[in-house]
């Protein structure tokens, strides 16, 4: 059904230029870049800092940062790998936010990871790399479903916001277990959507997640605030269960380990 | 899928073409003596690769007068039988003891070459390698293909209860202990004063800790530290003649790994970024110090944030 969607979705707009040519060379890329970015002019550019780790250690929880806070006009940020069977992670709506997010994916084999964000005009601008992975990252069960012990944590929240010289970091680790609907008997569930909000309601935006974000998720975002300034952060996954947060922001320690 | 004659044809000139072209794998093994009757085979300070086979684990011969004693014994099954035949012609006698030091493969996936009743660990060892062993095996066909034909874990015939053993006219003493692992076996060549470490001690090698304990593994360096042994064979990095240097060196990353990181969730930093943190300047002649940071931040953080972090949900 959501095959032949898509299918409809690309017929109507059939119309459309062909995206660029992809540096990374993947096998993925023209039939993912018309449904992701629709009509909308894309580019290649390197100011989209796409950072993960050299290695995939864990192909389960691989961490990603898309930092594009040297583009002025950012208004929206993805994060997505061509080759997962869920290719979009995370879809960021920014309020006042820096155009920077960051977390853990699921890799369920090599595949390029990249981050796209939009600007004002509808374009988008578009980076990442090639990540060598081991399979199964989407289809192995999560650890809290082998526990069994996944429902008594959901709704948990733990979290800190740093004022340093870059603004406000704001690390988030909510309870899920993110199941892909690729483990037999286990539909897909995930925690959908994250707001974070500001004192007197300032909105920071909106991060959509899919199921191929890893199990208990992780968000990094940065946000113009101050120490001493109210945090509230609400979520809700796809079976409706309410996430809600709150947490003041604190100066940030001084790097002791620097040495 | 039907395959059409054609396909069928090429693919089957393609296999029969395979072996002719193939270079045949083959592992450089090059003993260094570095005592009486003691020689290191140093591993590559690298990743496990293509381009090393996965021979990246030091391994340790010492010749006695029952035969040749080995601790660890590579990668891959090709590398136990090239080891084997090395040592062999080493010491003039066949090998009658092969240590395991710990579960991870680049130590004992060679082990199917001997006997399995030369094959000796302790009984915490024993058990780990039968519950954990055999799950690295995928992993290491996939970064290794060829080079580890054949290969299965082997699990040791030999489980050893004492402090000591003695071969052929040369005592080992034994240490049991836990940290790099949940078993670590250390042992000490008593003639030459040589600790033979596995990898509890690293030299001039970033520590790799998948499965770490950062408290115990501590521990286990102040307990080798006080030996009286005189130089250091590490389970990573070159021989150290010294007794202290490459367990303080060893020491020292693991106190700033643990410090840098709670220090980079301090900071509400993404694991992308603790990855990504200045290394200080006395390990930069570490190899694969960044490679290893970035998988300890893969390792540890989620446990750091679920330790350390304050619960923030407001839900009643």
């Amino acid at each position: 059904m959501k095959a032949l969607l898509l299918i409809a979705m690309l017929a109507a707009t059939g119309a459309q230029a062909a995206p660029p040519v992809d540096p990374l060379g993947s096998p993925n890329w023209d039939g993912l870049a018309r449904t992701v970015f629709g009509d909308a002019p894309v580019r290649f550019d390197g100011r989209v800092h796409v950072v993960f780790p050299e290695i995939a250690e864990d192909q389960h929880e691989f961490p990603v940062e898309v930092d594009a806070r040297t583009i002025p006009g950012v208004k929206r940020v993805m994060i997505f790998a061509d080759l997962n069977p869920i290719p979009l992670a995370i879809d960021f709506m920014l309020g006042q936010a820096a155009p920077f997010i960051a977390t853990r994916i699921k890799l369920d084999q090599r595949t390029p990871v990249r981050g796209a964000v939009q600007l004002a005009d509808g374009s988008w601008l578009v980076s990442g790399g090639w990540v060598d992975a081991a399979g199964g990252g989407c289809s192995a069960p999560p650890v809290s479903r082998v526990k069994g012990d996944w429902a008594q944590h959901l709704g948990e929240v733990r979290g800190i916001a740093t004022a340093g010289p870059q603004g406000v970091h704001v690390h988030l680790a909510f309870r899920h277990p993110m199941d892909t609907g690729f483990v037999a008997n286990i539909a897909t569930y995930n925690l959908e959507t994250v707001m974070l909000k500001g004192s007197g309601g300032v909105d920071y935006g909106t991060v959509s997640l899919e199921a191929s974000v890893g199990e208990d998720p992780a968000l990094t975002l940065i946000v113009p605030a101050k120490a001493g300034d109210a945090l509230a952060v609400t979520g809700r996954d796809t079976n409706g269960i309410d996430y809600a947060a709150k947490l003041t922001i604190v100066a940030a320690p001084s790097r002791v380990a620097a040495n | 899928m039907r395959m059409s004659r054609r396909v069928m044809m090429a693919g089957m000139l393609g296999a029969a073409a395979l072996p002719a072209a193939a270079a045949p794998l083959s592992y450089v093994i090059d003993p260094k003596p570095v005592g009486d009757g003691v020689w290191v085979i140093h591993g590559a300070d690298a990743p496990i690769a293509m381009a090393n086979g996965g021979a990246i684990a030091n391994i340790t011969i010492v010749a006695t007068d029952a035969g040749a004693v080995l601790v660890d014994c590579g990668p891959s099954l090709r590398y136990g039988q090239e080891l084997k035949a090395v040592a062999e012609r080493l010491v003039g006698k066949p090998v009658v003891r092969v240590y395991l030091t710990h579960l991870h493969p680049d130590h004992v996936y060679g082990a199917g070459a001997f006997d399995p009743r030369v094959l000796a660990t302790t009984a915490q060892g024993a058990a780990v390698l039968q519950s954990d062993g055999a799950a690295f095996s995928d992993g290491m066909y996939r970064l290794l293909g060829d080079w580890m034909r054949g290969t299965e874990l082997v699990l040791p015939g030999t489980i050893l209860t004492g402090d000591d053993e003695t071969i052929g006219g040369r005592r080992f003493g034994l240490l049991a202990l836990s940290g790099h692992s949940p078993a670590d076996l250390a042992l000490v060549e008593e003639r030459t004063g040589t600790l033979i470490a596995g990898d509890l001690v690293f030299h001039d090698r970033a520590p790799s800790t998948p499965h770490a304990n950062l408290p115990a593994w501590q521990s286990a360096l102040d307990r080798l530290k006080a030996l009286p042994h005189k130089s250091v064979i590490p389970g990573h990095g070159p021989y150290d003649p010294s007794p202290t240097a490459a367990i303080d060196q060893t020491s020292d990353w693991l106190d700033w790994l643990d410090r840098v990181l709670r220090d980079a969730l301090a900071q509400g930093l993404d694991m992308a970024e603790a990855g990504n943190l200045r290394i200080p300047p006395r390990f930069a002649g570490m190899a694969a110090a960044r490679y290893e940071l970035q998988r300890s931040v893969s390792h540890f953080y989620p446990g750091l944030e679920q330790a350390l972090l304050p619960r923030i949900d407001t839900k009643d």
